[in-house]
């Protein structure tokens, strides 16, 4: 099986690694970068658990192969806070109570941000609509798109 | 859950891949976005011992208007069709089936060429393709060739991609003037297949009578299904309730969806006929027929 030298920058950091063919996005994220803030949900491109930034877009890291990265910038969850300081949309998952068990909390995170990115001030059907490859089982999503409204209005 | 082992390969240029494909014949996979490919090799319902991923060749993502043709690059994303100011305004259908695919994080990353090269008939675009009359232009080693899309889903997870081609553009005529089309589809939630979906397009000719229909339906047999009787049918009649009502019997008598738990046989065909007439009205209204 072919190893593939590639290059990627995460969350600012540039890092060469060696990977194999086969191995997933979110494998070379929290087993070889050891950042495990990017979930593993259901493995099958439902959840979006995994939900990473490659190249600014959010995508499932399980269903995309990390030599496909090779190249790319990646932003995950760990990315996400500066200085210390939670990013708006974090704060707004804090201040609304955004989540119960917290599993599917860095994808949800990560597509809020980058529809903030594209779009500072979303209706709610905009957010149910970017969220909607999402899956929460605990919050029924009302204080999801709570916490989202809320970091749109900080973010300003 | 990890894929079987494979090599993998990043041509630059569509010669590279297609000499890639030439040198390892069946044993080669082409990687588009990968959405349906990776799902299939990590639950290892599909194999492939090398891909070769025609993501970092250039110039196959456009969406661009020329000789009469809407030309969309077989590379193009998901999300660059919902994005593009030309589908949304003038290709209402196409607009429709984008935004009903997957989801909007799939649809990042999802290819038009993808969806339909995987040969699924609950896929999304090959009904709409069907309705819109659509080329699939292919480049291989013995050069270009264009295959009309009712020639193209030959089987279950089968088409006329065989050897060493490359889906490489779509081909879709410029609609006439008061033309419209409409996608409908009904799933049971956010990313699933449909449980049945109709891509519809009218032409409205003279005296605002129907001139021409493109009715193409979703997950209604093992090959995306083209309902030619109510196309037919409909052709040089008044875009009405009763006749849109007829061409849903008889676009539901087309269909031999088979049952799971999205539903039985007869409900689906039932679901077909209701949304190919709300379809066909759709279609029509964006038409300016009624």
């Amino acid at each position: 099986m072919a190893k593939h030298a590639i290059h990627i920058t995460v969350n600012g950091t540039a890092h060469d690694v060696e990977v194999d063919s086969r191995l997933l996005l979110v494998h070379l994220i929290r087993d070889e970068l050891r950042l495990t803030g990017t979930h593993i949900g259901c493995d099958t491109t439902h959840c979006g658990a995994c939900t990473v930034l490659l190249d600014g877009e959010p995508v499932k890291s399980c269903t995309v192969l990390a030599v496909q990265a090779d190249g790319r910038e990646l932003k995950t969850v760990e990315g996400l806070t500066a200085n210390g300081k939670l990013h708006p949309v974090q704060q707004g998952f804090w201040d609304e109570h955004g989540l119960q068990c917290g599993y599917c909390t860095p994808g949800m995170l990560m597509t809020s941000y980058a529809l903030l990115q594209r779009n500072s001030n979303p209706t709610e059907a905009e957010i149910r609509e970017a969220i909607s490859g999402n899956l929460c089982r605990c919050t029924g999503y009302v204080n999801i798109v709570k916490a989202v409204q809320h970091a749109a209005a900080n973010i300003g | 859950m990890i894929p079987a082992p494979f090599d993998y390969h990043a041509p630059k240029t569509l010669d590279e891949a297609i000499g890639l494909l030439q040198r390892h014949g069946e044993e080669a996979k082409v990687l588009s976005g990968g959405q349906s490919l990776l799902p299939l090799l990590k639950l290892r319902l599909g194999f492939a011992t090398q891909l070769v991923d025609i993501g970092r060749i250039p110039g196959l993502s456009y969406i661009k208007e020329e000789n009469g043709f809407l030309k969309i690059g077989g590379a193009t994303s998901e999300s660059a069709l919902e994005r593009s100011d030309l589908i949304r305004q003038r290709y209402p259908l196409l607009f429709d089936t984008t935004r009903v695919i997957a989801d909007p994080l799939v649809r990042n990353r999802a290819t038009i060429g993808g969806n339909l090269a995987h040969g699924d008939p609950a896929n999304d675009h090959p009904a709409a393709m069907l309705a819109l009359g659509a080329d699939i232009v292919v480049r291989g080693s013995g050069g270009e060739r264009v295959i009309p899309i009712t020639e193209f889903f030959t089987g279950l997870f089968q088409t006329a991609l065989a050897g060493d081609v490359i889906l490489t553009e779509i081909r879709i005529p410029v609609p006439a003037a008061n033309s419209g089309g409409a996608y409908v589809k009904l799933e049971r939630k956010v990313g699933d297949y449909a449980t049945a979906a109709t891509a519809a397009q009218l032409a409205l000719g003279s005296k605002g009578k129907i001139a021409s229909a493109g009715i193409g339906l979703t997950n209604a047999g093992t090959v995306p299904v083209k309902a030619t009787d109510a196309e037919r049918f409909l052709t040089g009649k008044a875009p009405d309730e009763v006749a849109f009502a007829e061409a849903g019997r008889l676009a539901a008598a087309a269909a031999s969806p088979s049952a799971d738990w999205r539903g039985s046989v007869e409900y689906k065909r039932e679901m077909v006929r209701v949304l190919t007439g709300r379809a066909l009205a759709r279609a029509a209204e964006r038409a300016g027929g009624q």
